[in-house]
């Protein structure tokens, strides 16, 4: 589906996150001359972007201020981090998060580190864009959530929006951040319409957002995985259990006064991601909740991830390996029962 | 040589000037590792001084290098004082970065010193991104990327000059070959016999010049320079040197045949352009003491400042991670 189609698809009141990129994009270009973009195919003469995220922007803007580049990680992000320390404010996109590993040593020793080892000298505003997500057969190196690793490295900051409206302003807050920003987008939610961003409406980096309250259970996600954890909850409000879903948004910084706030009314946790479930950001956030609220837990901390395998091909394997509703609602389950 | 290539005396002098600045701080700083006063991770850029004291006289304060851990030559030569590299070093409050870079990444904006990196082959793509800046903001700066032989072997520098050549950037890539990559010499790990000849996969110029000869090094720079600043784009340079000290403090050298070594230490590129000023009467041999001897003075008097200086306070591990300090 191109993105025209996607764009009439939705209603007016609704659009996608895939649209509501666009806009941010936009939006920002127009406001701030010194945002620029860059990346594989995101200019118009190929296309947009992949999936035409970037549609518009080189013919709007310029070619000079939007560029497609090599398939050429190390030198986009290079590229990207050169031109920040110059006064821009780029954002690149690496297309997959899979992809990210070939650009590592840009993201992590230099993006992430050049503001400390400077002594604030200098800094990176960047914004690197990547879209993940197990599901469309891709096998194991398209689809990977990678968003530990990022989270564990100081300097970065790592947000990982599950709605179009959170998609456009937390674009927006990256853009303006002075830090660079992993973005995480998900293809399997990206044409999923959903509220438009109210006029002037913030979406701070380091907010979770209280996606479904309630009272028995808190089920921290992110990403794709806030929607897998609704269809959970709807199921459970059913059995009379009352799950509240903190949409943490941001993984790095994570809010962890949404999260404890939620617990100590709950005090039952259960934290989802998409990644597998061996040291992911779930470890991170159950450790803390441990460490804060131990003795009023009526229950362990849950988490729910992937088996510990790359992504698989074939589809039952696929489908099995990302955590769905169904584990979700067991997790919750073994804390009420 | 056109003869308005040729630099002036003037300008030769402050190329000398330059290079003694280089060779006497490395003095001072491997005496002062040696002797155990200092302790940090110091790459000896002896041998290589005529390189960036050469390129830097072609270039304002305002234009960019991007250098690596061996960089304090690079660094000195483009204007960081002494007095905020030095503390530095030796992991001071008052160093450039307040003691949190230290030696392999010395940044000093003012003087155009971006970012030193120690990992080899990353200067160039972020170069690059300087550039960049450069023709959307239409300043006219030109950004140099420094590096070594080793570089040219690792992906980041192929992407790196693709991207420039193709976009045209106002970037020039120095190579500094210094003929080993670590412990390894050039012919054992380099498939090409000069690096410049990677610059025809890219269509962009490159040049070997001898790189411990100024008055050689001098016109290459400068069409490179000159290139870059009129919108031309990229040049490759790669000038020739010789690494004196090995590849860090303590590094025995035994990879290098003595025989070698020998032919290059006699090739003293200091000592040589120090002679050719006084027979080509460009300076008296008392003109070049006083330089020295100047020299000498400042460097250890910037040394003395920063031994006494103090450590930064421990409240830095949370500063500058963010733009905001880190709570958690």
């Amino acid at each position: 589906m191109s993105a025209a189609t996607a764009a009439k698809s939705v209603n007016s009141d609704t659009y996608s996150m895939l649209e509501a990129l666009r806009i941010a994009l936009d939006t920002a270009m127009e406001q701030d001359r010194r945002v620029i973009v860059l990346g594989e195919d995101v200019a118009d003469p190929e296309g947009g972007g992949v999936l035409g995220v970037t549609r518009g922007l080189s013919t709007k803007f310029g070619s000079l201020r939007v560029r497609t580049t090599p398939i050429s990680e190390q030198a986009i992000i290079g590229a990207a981090i050169g031109a920040s320390l110059g006064g821009y404010l780029p954002v690149a996109e690496i297309m997959l998060m899979n992809f990210t590993t070939v650009a590592m040593d840009m993201i992590v020793n230099h993006a992430a580190k050049l503001r400390f080892m400077s002594g604030g000298q200098t800094h990176v505003p960047i914004t690197i864009r990547m879209l993940t997500g197990a599901g469309f057969g891709a096998g194991g190196q398209h689809t990977d959530y990678l968003e530990a690793w990022f989270a564990h490295t100081a300097g970065l900051k790592v947000v990982a929006p599950a709605t179009p409206a959170d998609a456009e302003g937390l674009m927006l807050s990256c853009i303006h951040d002075p830090d660079p920003c992993l973005f995480i987008e998900n293809l399997q939610i990206y044409r999923t319409p959903g509220p438009r961003l109210a006029k002037g409406q913030v979406i701070p980096i380091g907010k979770a957002a209280i996606s479904r309250p309630g009272t028995d259970v808190t089920v921290v996600a992110h990403s794709r995985m806030v929607k897998e954890a609704h269809t959970a909850a709807e199921k459970l409000a059913n059995e009379g259990v009352s799950v509240e879903i903190i949409d943490l948004r941001t993984i790095s910084p994570w809010d962890r006064e949404a999260v404890l706030n939620s617990v100590a009314k709950t005090k039952r946790a259960v934290i989802v991601h998409e990644a597998v479930r061996n040291f992911g950001i779930g470890a991170e956030i159950a450790a803390v909740i441990g460490e804060e609220l131990f003795g009023s837990l009526k229950g362990p901390v849950r988490r729910v991830g992937a088996p510990f395998c790359p992504v698989p091909y074939s589809k039952p394997l696929e489908t099995a390996f990302v955590p769905g509703p169904e584990k979700i609602e067991a997790a919750v389950r073994s804390l009420i029962d | 040589m056109k003869e308005s290539n040729r630099p002036d005396g003037a300008t030769q002098l402050e190329i000398f000037r330059k290079m003694t600045l280089i060779k006497i701080n490395d003095e001072h700083a491997r005496k002062l590792v040696r002797t155990g006063r200092a302790t940090m991770q110091y790459y000896s850029p002896r041998g290589q001084e005529v390189i960036p004291s050469t390129i830097s006289v072609l270039l304002d304060r305002e234009d960019y290098i991007c250098t690596i851990y061996r960089g304090t030559h690079d660094m000195l030569a483009k204007g960081v004082p002494l007095r905020e590299l030095w503390p530095e070093l030796v992991g001071r409050a008052n160093g450039t970065c307040k003691g949190k870079g230290g030696p392999m990444h010395i940044t000093h904006p003012k003087s155009g010193v971006m970012v030193t990196t120690g990992i080899v082959g990353s200067s160039m793509p972020i170069a690059n991104g300087l550039a960049w800046a450069s023709l959307l903001s239409e300043d006219k700066r030109v950004t140099i990327a420094y590096f070594g032989d080793g570089a040219s072997n690792i992906g980041a520098f192929h992407e790196a000059l693709n991207m420039a050549s193709l976009w045209k950037l106002p970037v020039v890539f120095v190579c500094q070959n210094n003929r080993y990559a670590e412990h390894t010499s050039y012919g054992a790990c380099t498939a090409v016999k000069q690096v410049s000849t990677r610059a025809m996969a890219y269509e962009m110029p490159g040049i070997t010049v001898d790189g411990n000869d100024p008055l050689a090094l001098y016109p290459v720079a400068q069409d490179a320079i000159e290139r870059a600043r009129s919108g031309q784009g990229p040049t490759l340079i790669e000038a020739m040197t010789y690494r004196f000290h090995g590849h860090h403090m303590g590094d025995d050298q035994s990879y290098i045949p003595p025989e070698e070594m020998k032919a290059a230490m006699a090739k003293d590129p200091s000592l040589l352009f120090r002679a050719k000023l006084i027979a080509d009467r460009i300076a008296t041999e008392d003109e070049l003491a006083a330089i020295e001897a100047d020299t000498e003075k400042e460097v250890s008097e910037a040394i003395e400042y920063a031994l006494a200086s103090p450590f930064p306070d421990l409240s830095e591990l949370r500063r500058d991670v963010y733009a905001y300090e880190v709570t958690q």
